[in-house]
């Protein structure tokens, strides 16, 4: 080690090459860590760079709605307003009148519960299909076709027909979330199966995996990208079409509980319940990405 | 008596009404314990032949034997090592070789004797320290040896290698053969291995099987490669045999068989 140092200038060559594969190993082996603080300090630096500028443009859309809205006979109530209207719904979730007069916590509690079962059924039976086509040529050819003039028939024209098969309001809600996000889950699985590396099937096929250990192990881990992504606009399209099916089915629900609010002119109401839809959608998003994301670690990067 | 019989074979592909004759009359047999080599140029069924064997794909005439019983599905008997080591990504490094392990020994032996049997291969192979990794945290050369492990623990009659140092690095691939020219030693397998290199051929094989340019390929000449075990790689290159060997197969594949479309 002292060798380099005195012969530094008079052997040049040398020098280089001994510290420059010495470094090379210690970087490999053991890769450094910043101290603690400092990496503490870098995510809180991160996390601002995120959080600040949506929380700036929230600000300012906030300050132009106030005085947009701020005269006297303006249709829509400015922020302030509707944050006074609604202060009761807003710290008051939980109370329970009896009937349709409940806080909008029950409201979206029902929502969510429709979304939820509609939702879980339209997941086993979309991968089930979306596997049954991805692996099938003649089921691909027969049901493919239909599936895609199915799949642009709008929620809401299957409501009526639901509405006549089961002759009540709730199955026929979860028929309309089912049905919705159905469709993203089948394609996407069947491309995700369709999509399995030759070299995969070679491996089961070498090591005799029987069909069904050939689907856990092989078919749903290869195609969980794609899986995940049918369940990602699954979930949204779900939320989307919940809203306006309870605006027809009432009862309870966050959807019927905007169309009454609109009945009643209860304007503040209606933002809030928007506010409410809005953030809940984003989180069904987030988790469905980061159940994905879990669940398909090593898998995405090859 | 053959361990392992190539019993005129030919493969035929067929696509609407073209057809394309790949393998022509394929005969060849392999005793037990032998290292074999297939070369030729890229296209002339190489991998097709080594498919035949492994069941992958089907011989359209004639078939394969294995110690006198045919083989026409793929099975742990014939185990493959691929080109792109094929792990699967989603599992660690021990559980790609458990996978093989636990099917082929469902019965035989017991949960603690999988784990050990999968362990003792990884070691084998020097990669028992990664077990826990996943394929995508390891090199190439390291997933190829994971893949001999995977391989190799099926206990396979027939070890197939598929160009397996194709696409590691010069300094890798050498690290690599040696590596299974030191199991082939241990172990004592029967090994079909197919290769576009030359050197590697005449490093590792006992005999090399040159396959002519395709469509129609077949056999054009088999080489025996009368070098002692265990063989160095450094002595060898000035060895009068192995220059011979090699200048053998050079000639058969740049001279009477110069691949035609070659870039």
């Amino acid at each position: 080690m002292s060798m380099p140092a005195l012969t530094n200038d008079s052997v040049p060559k040398v020098v280089p090459t001994a510290s420059a594969s010495a470094t090379a190993s210690v970087v490999t082996m053991t890769p450094k860590q910043p101290p603690k603080a400092e990496r503490y300090v870098k995510m809180a630096r991160e996390a601002a760079v995120r959080v600040v500028p949506p929380l700036i443009v929230l600000a300012l859309f906030l300050i132009v709605w106030e005085l947009l809205c701020r005269r006297a006979g303006s249709a829509l109530p400015p922020p302030s307003r509707v944050f006074s209207d609604t202060r009761e719904l807003i710290f008051d979730p939980f109370f329970d009148h009896g009937g349709i007069d409940k806080g909008l916590f029950w409201h979206l509690e029902a929502s969510l519960r429709r979304v939820a079962i509609g939702y879980a059924i339209a997941a086993v039976v979309g991968v089930a299909l979306g596997t049954l086509i991805g692996q099938s040529v003649w089921a691909m050819r027969g049901l493919d076709p239909i599936f895609q003039v199915l799949r642009t028939i709008p929620p809401l024209a299957w409501l009526p027909l639901s509405l006549a098969a089961f002759r009540d309001g709730q199955p026929s809600a979860i028929f309309v979330i089912f049905i919705t996000s159905v469709w993203p889950i089948i394609i996407n699985t069947a491309v995700g199966i369709r999509n399995i590396p030759q070299d995969y099937r070679n491996v089961a096929a070498v090591v005799q995996l029987n069909p069904l250990e050939f689907f856990a192990k092989i078919m749903i881990p290869a195609a969980a990208p794609y899986i995940f992504t049918g369940l990602r606009i699954g979930i949204g399209l779900s939320w989307l079409a919940i809203v306006a099916a309870e605006m027809l089915i009432g009862g309870v629900g966050i959807g019927f509980f905007i169309w009454d609010a609109w009945n009643s002119s209860h304007i503040s109401e209606i933002i809030l319940a928007l506010f409410y839809v809005g953030i809940i959608g984003f989180v069904l998003d987030r988790l469905i990405a980061v159940v994905g994301k879990v669940v398909t670690r090593g898998t995405a990067t090859n | 008596m053959a361990y392992l019989k190539l019993d005129h074979v030919d493969k035929v592909f067929t696509r609407g009404a073209a057809t394309t004759e790949v393998l022509k009359d394929i005969n060849l047999t392999i005793e037990k314990g032998e290292y074999v080599s297939i070369i030729g140029h890229s296209g002339c069924g190489k991998s097709t032949m080594l498919n035949i064997v492994a069941g992958l794909t089907t011989a359209t005439t004639g078939g394969v034997l294995l110690e006198e019983r045919e083989v026409n599905s793929p099975g742990p008997d014939r185990a493959v090592v691929f080109q792109n080591h094929s792990l699967l990504p989603w599992l660690t490094v021990y559980e790609n070789v458990r996978l093989g392990v636990d099917k082929v020994f469902a019965k035989t032996k017991t949960r603690a004797e999988r784990d050990a049997w999968t362990m003792h291969n990884l070691n084998l192979v020097q990669m028992a320290h990664a077990k826990d990794k996943r394929p995508n945290e390891i090199s190439g050369g390291m997933k190829q040896r994971v893949g001999i492990a995977r391989a190799l623990a099926m206990e396979p009659k027939v070890l197939l290698l598929d160009e397996p140092f194709g696409a590691l690095d010069a300094l890798t691939r050498a690290h690599l053969q040696d590596s299974v020219m030191a199991l082939h030693q241990k172990l004592g397998n029967t090994i079909l291995m197919i290769t576009h290199d030359v050197d590697e051929a005449v490093l590792l094989s006992d005999r090399i099987v040159m396959m002519t340019n395709g469509p129609s390929a077949h056999i054009g000449e088999v080489l025996e490669v009368a070098l002692p075990r265990p063989r160095k790689r450094l002595e060898l290159a000035t060895n009068p045999t192995y220059v011979k060997c090699r200048q053998r197969v050079l000639e058969f594949l740049y001279e009477r068989h110069r691949f035609v479309e070659a870039a």
